[in-house]
């Protein structure tokens, strides 16, 4: 007999509240969101990873997980009914450890036609800060919004630059740091 | 509230589809992501794809206001607000700087809108290019390259034959210098509200199964020439009520001699007037004399 970690105790306030930090995320790149709920995490997942995958998956979204993210495999599968992808090409969401990020561009784009299509990329990197060298621009934000990410692989930032050129297509990635998230999203311009 | 149904009437996973959707349209300002959109408990044409988003995204602590043409006490704006009454049971408000979420059909309030707002548009029609190609996959390929040229040649045609562009609601614009996109049938007067607003812009149309949004700080640029520069619409009159100058006007007609008045279109900014001591221009009495 497996345990098997609960997933949200309020299935419907939940994940409406998780929702609803995400669209914030995405809508305003930078701002840090805040998830408290599910009290029980599953291995493999840190507490926003798991919110947003409870949040957003289901049997129609396959989803690809690197190593470090694999152990929530049997949770995903029991609570979201998710596919687990064999390539993060096949995912439309993806949850990877920011050591063992693929390549950009191994990640599902889109097409010019339905740019929609593309992977969600859910990283966990190990900090998350407001304040910090990185600077942000386009839409979404007034002026100007400095972060920190810490933690990512050499040449990450290089290979983001280089979807941008394929723009609609592209790639939304939501970091993510223990119990709280930070999403660039595709239009979102990095320097510094 | 009414036993039986789901929180905000949709089931948890149509939800999750309609969030998906959303959160891609945000990503990507201006483009219109298909989405599996529901029978729901009005008939297509009365706000079901706002209502569809209204219900994926409002939570307990929500306040809730829906307007038609600018006023609260309309019938669709009544039935939309008594659903998510019944069905949510979250505050609702006639007050635009106390709702949380702005459902709207062809408005956007004059009071202005600040940071952490959603407005949540009905949409009729969400393709700018419809009625100048009837083909979607040819409007698709015609986004994907941007080529919106046959939207200019219908501006310089209008300029040719009526010497000004002759769209008065749902004027298309670029967003985030992208994606044209139609802004839902607010008149022209409301467009440039949408730009760099801080609130977020969520569009809904359920019978042609598109969302598409404009997130907050996003430049919003209605389509002109260089000769032929936008411009919104101007009245001679005030409100007949407030005095207002700077709102949206409606024309009513008040008897069957001809004789009108204009008022504003947004009721909550007419009431919040009022409540302020603003009454009508005393020449503006006369006009309507």
């Amino acid at each position: 007999m497996i345990a098997m970690q609960a997933g949200f105790a309020n299935p419907v306030d939940d994940a409406q509240a998780a929702f609803r930090a995400v669209l914030d995320a995405i809508a305003r790149p930078g701002r840090l969101a805040h998830f408290a709920a599910p009290a029980e995490l599953p291995p493999g997942l840190g507490r926003a990873a798991a919110a947003l995958a409870l949040t957003l998956v289901d049997m129609d979204t396959a989803v690809w997980l690197s190593p470090a993210c694999a152990p929530s495999a049997d949770w995903l599968r029991f609570h979201c009914s998710a596919r687990v992808a064999a390539s993060p090409s096949a995912a439309r969401f993806a949850f990877a450890n920011a050591a063992e990020c693929p390549p950009l561009a191994n990640f599902d784009l889109g097409t010019n036609e339905y740019p929609d299509q593309s992977t969600t990329l859910v990283l966990e990197v190990p900090s998350l800060a407001s304040g910090g060298s990185l600077a942000l621009r386009g839409p979404g934000i007034e002026t100007v919004e400095h972060v920190g990410i810490a933690g990512l692989p050499a040449g990450f930032w290089g290979q983001r630059d280089m979807l941008h050129e394929l723009f609609p297509r592209g790639l939304d990635v939501v970091f993510v740091a223990g119990d709280v998230a930070l999403a660039l999203p595709r239009t979102t311009r990095v320097e510094g | 509230m009414i036993e039986g149904y789901n929180f905000a009437y949709l089931d948890e996973q149509t939800k999750r589809m309609i969030r998906r959707a959303l959160l891609k349209a945000v990503a990507i300002p201006g483009y219109q992501v298909p989405f599996a959109s529901r029978e729901m408990p009005l008939p297509y044409g009365w706000g079901t794809g706002g209502i569809q988003v209204t219900a994926a995204i409002v939570g307990r602590s929500d306040v809730l206001k829906v307007i038609d043409q600018g006023a609260d006490d309309t019938t669709n704006a009544v039935s939309i607000r008594r659903l998510f009454a019944n069905t949510t049971d979250v505050a609702t408000t006639e007050r635009t700087q106390d709702a949380t979420i702005i459902q709207t059909r062809h408005r956007i309030p004059e009071t202005p809108l600040r940071e952490g707002q959603i407005m949540v548009f009905q949409v009729p029609i969400p393709e700018p290019l419809r009625w100048l190609e009837p083909r979607e996959a040819e409007t698709r390929r015609m986004h994907a390259h941007a080529d919106y040229s046959v939207m200019h040649v219908k501006l310089y045609e209008d300029v040719a034959r009526y010497g000004h562009i002759a769209t008065g609601y749902d004027y298309p614009v670029v967003v985030d210098g992208r994606y044209l996109m139609k802004p839902s049938p607010i008149p022209k007067f409301d467009n440039p509200k949408l730009d760099r607003s801080p609130a977020l812009m969520l569009f809904g149309a359920g019978r042609e199964k598109r969302i598409y949004a404009v997130p907050p700080y996003t430049a919003v640029r209605s389509l002109d020439f260089e000769d032929h520069p936008f411009r919104i619409e101007k009245w001679d009159e005030s409100c007949a009520l407030c005095g207002a100058t700077d709102s949206f006007l409606d024309e009513i007609v008040v008897d069957d001699r001809n004789k009108r008045m204009f008022v504003c279109s947004d009721s909550d900014y007419c009431q919040t007037r009022r409540a302020h001591g603003h009454g009508p221009a005393t020449d503006s009495q006369e006009a309507a004399e």
